[in-house]
């Protein structure tokens, strides 16, 4: 990387509450606002089997009601304060949080932790959001040329464990079927204040919001965490193949994915990172000259790592991603072999210091970006937090990244073989 | 719910504390020989810098539309020096990127660099906006390639919804539609796109927004160096007059088999400028805007007939609109459209609770706070604002007009805003299953 990359630095004060909730604070008093976020380590692949896409409708459920509060209160605090809020369900985590101006950090406190305390769910709510739910897939994925193309549709292809390989979403009748015992059953095992991370960031002083942070969530009780299974299964050893004909798709579209190693071992991890940047970040990448403007055999090309979540967001196993969009007359082996070729010039050619010195300079500047918005670098904080133990990565990634070499970027890529992948094509149903 | 069954006493949600008020961005500007406005505000909040050229071109005919989309889409696939390959490495060296896009009304080239690299950045925008190549085979292959997206665009529903309102609500006019037809765009020639950008892409009356870790007197000059030599002659251009619509029954778009449906609803709103619009705006976010809003408690929360209803502002120069969407269950279609109607009614037929009206106006002036917090969001805002005659006092001011608002001036507002009377209404989904029922409660016809 250049020398003279610019480089980022958060102060993080951190502690561990008595009931076994970690907590980062990190103050930045740029612009007056603030970011809250809660980590539960439970996600996607912590589903029984029956109980597709529970995690989410229990994200959905954390909305409706807590120890002190009516259904819709927790938003209607949030919003008539000034701020924006959400939450999201991934393979591994699932998250709460919200952005505000800085004098209501105290609120936002306040809410994060009464439903992590005690979240209310009635029979009604319960039915209401599983309504809701069913509308999120039919216009995310039913109703949706590609929909769910590739994260629903090519993890059954690379993983062969339940809890990798399962539909996140869910089915229509495990969600239909969901009772609120089994959602107290989930609350009690999995949401447990030390199974959790709070961060907090932005416009606040370090040692108030510390304060602030022991007044509303230290008398939380404690609860038994559970034990994380480890999810790794075997890698292919042959490629696996499937078609899907997506009736509503007016073009075909192929997705391949590889296993990478697992993103704890960060010097392992990082050159696929890269990697991908080289393939496909932007007009002068890899796959984008050769496949959109030199061959023309595809209309778009990605590349990226993660199924649903960011590079550094994620637990072992994950993949590595390329997916094309291509017309009708362009067969997909054609495409596939592009790709193919273009990973073998990675491999055997290497990457020039120049080509990675740009590619370097823009993930920095890219990453650099994310830091800049308050909610995004606290989620990130968050995420750290949890899954290595340091919020702080958050400005060290950069000199990371950029200490990656052209060696470690080709054999990543020599590792990426037609017979260690898994391969989904997508047939246009939808053509006219 | 509670763990184990613990019971835990309801406790008192804590007040807010006292606001940090947001310091006004100090803006340092400048008009160029060539016409253009230049602005420049320090933000060192990360070390990168952000810029916004803002080029009032108009989409003024319907086949302008497509021309538009193939200029966007050409002006970087190469330059007299540079091909499309070298330009997006020259970008990438100094962690920057420059992006294309445009609507009715304008184009807009934005992009961003480390900080140390604003200096090339600039001299690249100006290579590209002098001297764009718009190489044969290029502008061919990025037609083809666009021709595919746009058809993609098409097969999804919330397009075809969007697309069918606008339709519906502007005739013919440009606002009238934002996505061309993948056959008109590999009609343009690419040999018209290189006069085509002399004659739209000028200086004069273009606004160009820095913002970032820079140092604005420097930065005022580094674009005096760098862009001077862009000197392609001509004004702005500005779209037609628009018409008002004409109500008229439902327009049912039909896609067999679908299993939701798309509904669309809306009429005219005041612009950004409009003494009402402060008023237009917690309207707005009150009936639709927002999560908290009535039509999300309602269709969502209450009946789960929906996952995202929501209403929006959208402006253009010459007109502003609002809509209501819900994509909906194909069996709850003629519910959720009545249900839409009593919260119209409601808005129109009574005046708010004074609670509501202070939450959602705090709420609009948090949102503001947060949008301009970052790099990035500042220099779109900014640029917006600018664009519209105002200036960066309005980021002061607004905040004070919106918690001014009244429930009385929302009732007053509401009146046209929401009014039954301008409603334009289209549905997108399975005709055989909601053409009857729909036709219980209006006249539907059918798109052609």
């Amino acid at each position: 990387m250049v020398s003279s990359a610019p480089v980022t630095s958060y102060a993080v004060e951190r502690a561990t509450l008595r009931n076994g909730l970690r907590v980062v604070v990190a103050p930045d008093r740029s612009a007056p606002v603030v970011a809250v976020a809660v980590y539960y380590d439970v996600g996607i692949r912590s589903e029984p089997e029956g109980r597709t896409g529970f995690a989410h409708l229990f994200e959905h459920l954390m909305f409706q009601g807590s120890a002190s509060l009516q259904k819709m209160d927790h938003v209607k605090y949030v919003q008539s304060s000034g701020g924006t809020l959400n939450g999201s369900t991934r393979l591994d985590y699932t998250n709460y949080y919200e952005a505000l101006p800085s004098n209501a950090l105290e609120r936002a406190l306040f809410l994060e932790a009464d439903r992590m305390r005690a979240p209310a769910v009635t029979e009604e709510n319960l039915a209401n959001q599983i309504a809701v739910v069913k509308e999120e897939i039919r216009v995310n994925v039913l109703n949706q040329p590609y929909g769910g193309f590739p994260w629903l549709t090519l993890p059954p292809v690379l993983f062969e464990s339940f809890p990798n390989a399962h539909n996140g979403y869910g089915g229509f009748e495990d969600l239909e079927s969901a009772t609120v015992e089994d959602a107290r059953d989930f609350f009690d095992r999995y949401y447990a204040p030390g199974n959790a991370v709070l961060a907090v960031g932005g416009d606040l002083d370090a040692d108030a919001a510390m304060e602030l942070i022991r007044t509303h969530f230290g008398d939380v009780p404690r609860r038994t965490v559970p034990d994380r299974p480890d999810f790794d299964e075997p890698a292919p050893t042959s490629e696996r193949r499937v078609e899907h004909v997506d009736p509503l798709a007016p073009a075909p579209a192929v997705a391949l994915g590889w296993r990478v190693p697992d993103p704890d071992d960060l010097d392992a991890y990082l050159p696929y990172v890269v990697l991908t940047s080289v393939l496909a970040t932007g007009d002068a990448s890899r796959l984008r000259r050769r496949l959109v403007q030199e061959d023309r055999v595809a209309s778009d090309v990605g590349a990226h790592i993660a199924f649903m979540e960011d590079a550094f967001d994620v637990r072992n196993p994950t993949a590595l991603l390329v997916e094309a969009h291509h017309t009708g007359d362009v067969p997909s082996d054609r495409v596939v072999a592009a790709v193919d070729e273009e990973l073998d010039r990675v491999a055997t050619g290497g990457v020039p210091d120049d080509e990675l010195e740009r590619v370097q300079a823009r993930l920095t500047s890219a990453l650099l970006q994310g830091q800049d918005h308050v909610l995004s670098r606290t989620l990130a904080m968050a995420s750290f937090e949890q899954q290595r133990g340091r919020a702080e990565l958050v400005g060290e990634l950069p000199a990371l990244l950029g200490a990656v070499t052209g060696e470690q970027v080709a054999a990543a890529a020599a590792g990426l073989l037609p017979d260690a992948r898994a391969r989904l094509d997508i047939v246009a149903g939808g053509a006219r | 719910m509670s763990p184990k069954g613990k019971a835990f006493a309801p406790r008192a949600v804590p007040g807010l504390a006292r606001p940090r008020k947001p310091r006004l961005p100090t803006v340092a500007e400048r008009v160029l020989a060539n016409g253009l406005r230049v602005v420049a505000v320090r933000r060192p909040s990360v070390p990168v810098v952000h810029v916004r050229l803002r080029v009032p071109t108009a989409v003024r005919r319907d086949e302008d539309l497509a021309r538009s989309a193939m200029l966007e889409r050409g002006m970087l696939l190469g330059t007299a020096e540079r091909s499309q390959g070298e330009l997006a490495e020259a970008l990438q060296r100094i962690g920057g990127s420059l992006r294309v896009s445009g609507d009715a009304d304008r184009l807009l080239l934005a992009g961003e660099s480390l900080r140390a690299g604003l200096p090339e950045l600039l001299r690249l925008l100006t290579e590209v906006l002098v001297g764009a190549s718009y190489p044969r085979r290029q502008v061919e292959g990025e037609a083809a390639r666009l021709a595919d997206q746009l058809r993609r665009a098409w097969s999804q529903p919330g397009v075809v919804a969007d697309e069918s309102w606008l339709r519906r609500m502007y005739g013919g006019h440009p606002y009238g539609r934002e996505h061309p037809e993948a056959d008109e765009v590999l009609a343009v020639p690419p040999a018209s796109l290189r006069a085509a950008q002399r004659r739209r892409v000028v200086p004069d009356g273009s606004l160009l927004v820095l913002v970032g870790d820079l140092t604005p007197a420097r930065a005022l000059d580094q674009v005096a160096a760098a862009m001077s030599g862009w000197d392609s002659t001509g004004g702005p251009s500005r779209v037609p007059a628009v018409r008002p619509a004409q109500q008229g029954p439902l327009l049912l778009v039909d896609r067999p088999g679908a299993v939701q449906s798309n509904l669309r609803v809306g009429g005219p709103a005041p612009g950004r400028t409009d003494p009402s619009y402060p008023a237009a705006e917690v309207t707005n976010a009150l009936y639709g805007g927002y999560f908290s809003s009535r039509l999300v408690m309602n269709i969502r929360e209450d009946k789960g007939y929906t996952y995202s209803p929501r209403s929006a502002l959208r402006h253009g120069a010459a007109a502003s609109c609002l809509v209501t969407s819900a994509d909906v269950a194909t069996e709850v279609t003629a519910p959720a459209l009545v249900e839409v109607g009593y919260e119209l009614g409601r808005m129109v037929s009574l005046p708010p609770t004074a609670d509501e009206v202070a939450a959602t106006a705090q709420y609009l002036v948090g949102i503001l706070a947060l949008s301009t917090a970052t790099q990035a969001g500042l220099a779109g805002t900014l640029t917006a604002l600018l664009a519209d005659g105002l200036d960066v006092t309005w980021l002061r001011e607004h905040p004070a007009a919106l918690l001014a608002v009244t429930p009385d001036d929302v009732h007053e507002v509401a009146q046209t805003l929401l009014a039954p009377a301008t409603r334009i209404t289209t549905v997108v989904g399975d005709a055989a299953r909601i053409e009857a029922p729909l036709s219980a409660l209006t006249e539907v016809v059918r798109a052609t």
